[in-house]
């Protein structure tokens, strides 16, 4: 892929499109993995209100799964959990 | 020109200032007040809270956030404006080549003050010169005519489509903005057509049928594209200044171009300044005319882009030429606008002699002795042949 000459940029900075931040998996970033016990998510979805980054995935008004490609593991879902149904894990153990 | 109902009123610089503000009436004003600048923002709150203005009057907790909200409503398409001072100027400077680089072409005047420290609250460039790399036009008034009729300018240099960027308007702090000067300001209409309507230009926030990310990284792969493509906006700005400064003459009968020159045909030696001081020493120009003496003076008012070949023009004939310099480049060759205006003549044919004198620090008063002491040891220099080792020396300084 060739990129564009300085003079082939348009005016200012910016690029076409929205939602350009969904392009970089920022997952890798991660030290601390979160992990749901869905047998204690109750949906109450105060993770999904905190998350920085919009990695909590829901479905029908549901906590179905976290998206680990943006995810950077800042833990404050875990912390917000009113049950405790996500607990942080060191990336090297989950592996 | 056509006969306009222009009105001769006695106002300080800031009210200047903040009357041209309210007749160009911008869609945006995010500022935060300091000193000197205060009463700009003061006066233009009034504007709002009477109803005069169709401004949205951004209230924010400081200037990183005023700059910041500026960038963010420019980049949505409005016509935006804030204004500051020193310490003010300085906590947006992360935000000014934001500004820059987003090509959001903010108008803000800059009421010159000392940057601390110590700490200080008069009169100096310090602040601006700090600004000057920020990719940023910058244009320079001597009185409140000219901070008045800079600020109006500065809308159209800032939003002409070969252009689109930020621009400040600097004036000097108490001398210029605490003083009530007579000027000659235009009728509200005149403003309103010479600005013209603002018109959101190229991609914008808002625009959400075709959306674009605005300020992405640009990291090793494209940075450097990004900064020579912004170097090549701001070096072709200067016929736009000059063209937009002829369309106000033929408005208003001032003259306004990148230089101001007096009595420099025939001078000897010229003394080159901004703001201020200009006044001044067009005093003692006039001073030494009396007494036989070819003494002449050179305004800048325009900074950024800096006018190299212009001024290299206008200052080859001369003997010697002494740069006045408000501010300080600790360190380096000598003040800001020495070092680049000795360096715009390195390749010249015809060199004249220049020295450089660091003034008016932190409000220090420049009085006409003063600026006959630059023109007497400048002379002296001449004469003997014997340049100073340090090429600057502070003027006016306890020594």
């Amino acid at each position: 892929m060739s990129l564009p000459k300085w003079y082939e940029l348009p005016p200012g900075i910016y690029i076409e499109g929205g939602k350009e931040a969904g392009k970089y998996q920022t997952g890798g970033w991660r030290t601390f993995k979160p992990e749901v016990d869905f047998n204690k998510c109750t949906s109450c979805m105060f993770c999904w209100i905190y998350c920085p980054d919009s990695s909590i995935i829901t479905k029908e008004q549901k906590m179905v799964d976290i998206n680990y490609d943006h995810c950077k593991g800042c833990g404050i879902c875990a912390h917000e959990c009113p049950v405790k149904a996500i607990s942080m894990l060191e990336e090297e153990r989950v592996l | 020109m056509k006969t306009i109902n222009k009105k001769l009123i006695a106002l300080e610089g800031n009210a200047a200032v903040a009357l041209a503000m309210k007749q160009i009436n911008p869609d945006v004003i995010a500022a935060y007040p300091i000193t000197p600048q205060t009463e700009i923002v003061m006066y233009f709150s009034q504007y709002v809270a009477d109803g005069v203005v169709d401004t949205e009057y951004v209230t924010v907790e400081s200037e990183h956030s005023a700059m910041s909200a500026c960038i963010g409503a420019s980049a949505s398409g409005a016509r935006v404006m804030t204004a500051t001072s020193s310490q003010g100027l300085a906590l947006m400077w992360e935000m000014m080549y934001i500004a820059s680089a987003a090509r959001t072409p903010i108008v803000m005047p800059i009421v010159n003050r000392a940057l601390s420290g110590p700490i200080n609250i008069h009169g100096d460039h310090s602040d601006a010169m700090g600004a000057r790399d920020s990719g940023w036009i910058m244009l320079f008034s001597e009185n409140v005519q000219e901070a008045y009729d800079n600020t109006i300018q500065a809308i159209r240099i800032a939003e002409d489509p070969r252009v689109r960027l930020p621009v400040a308007v600097n004036l000097d702090g108490f001398i210029t903005s605490h003083a009530v000067e007579v000027l000659e300001t235009l009728p509200d209409e005149e403003v309103k057509a010479f600005v013209r309507e603002s018109k959101p230009w190229g991609r914008t926030l808002l625009d959400v049928d075709n959306p674009i990310t605005m300020g992405p990284v640009a990291l090793t792969d494209s940075y450097m594209e990004f900064k020579r493509n912004q170097r090549e906006v701001i070096d072709n700005v200067m016929p736009v200044i000059l063209e937009i400064g002829e369309e106000f003459n033929k408005l208003t009968g001032r003259k306004y171009s990148i230089y101001e020159e007096y009595k420099l045909e025939d001078a000897d030696v010229a003394i080159a300044v901004m703001n201020s001081t200009a006044g001044t020493t067009r005093v003692v120009v006039d001073e030494l005319r009396n007494k036989g003496i070819k003494a002449g003076l050179l305004k800048l008012r325009v900074f950024r882009p800096f006018p190299y070949k212009e001024l290299v023009e206008a200052l080859s004939h001369l003997k010697a030429v002494a740069v006045l310099d408000k501010a300080d480049s600790m360190g380096s060759l000598g003040g800001p606008l020495f070092g680049e205006l000795r360096s715009a003549f390195y390749e010249a044919k015809n060199k004249p002699l220049m020295l450089n004198y660091i003034f008016g620090l932190g409000g220090r008063d420049v009085t006409p002795d003063l600026i006959h002491k630059a023109y007497k040891e400048t002379y002296k220099v001449l004469e003997t042949g014997r340049i100073p080792e340090k090429l600057y020396s502070y003027l006016g300084v306890r020594e």
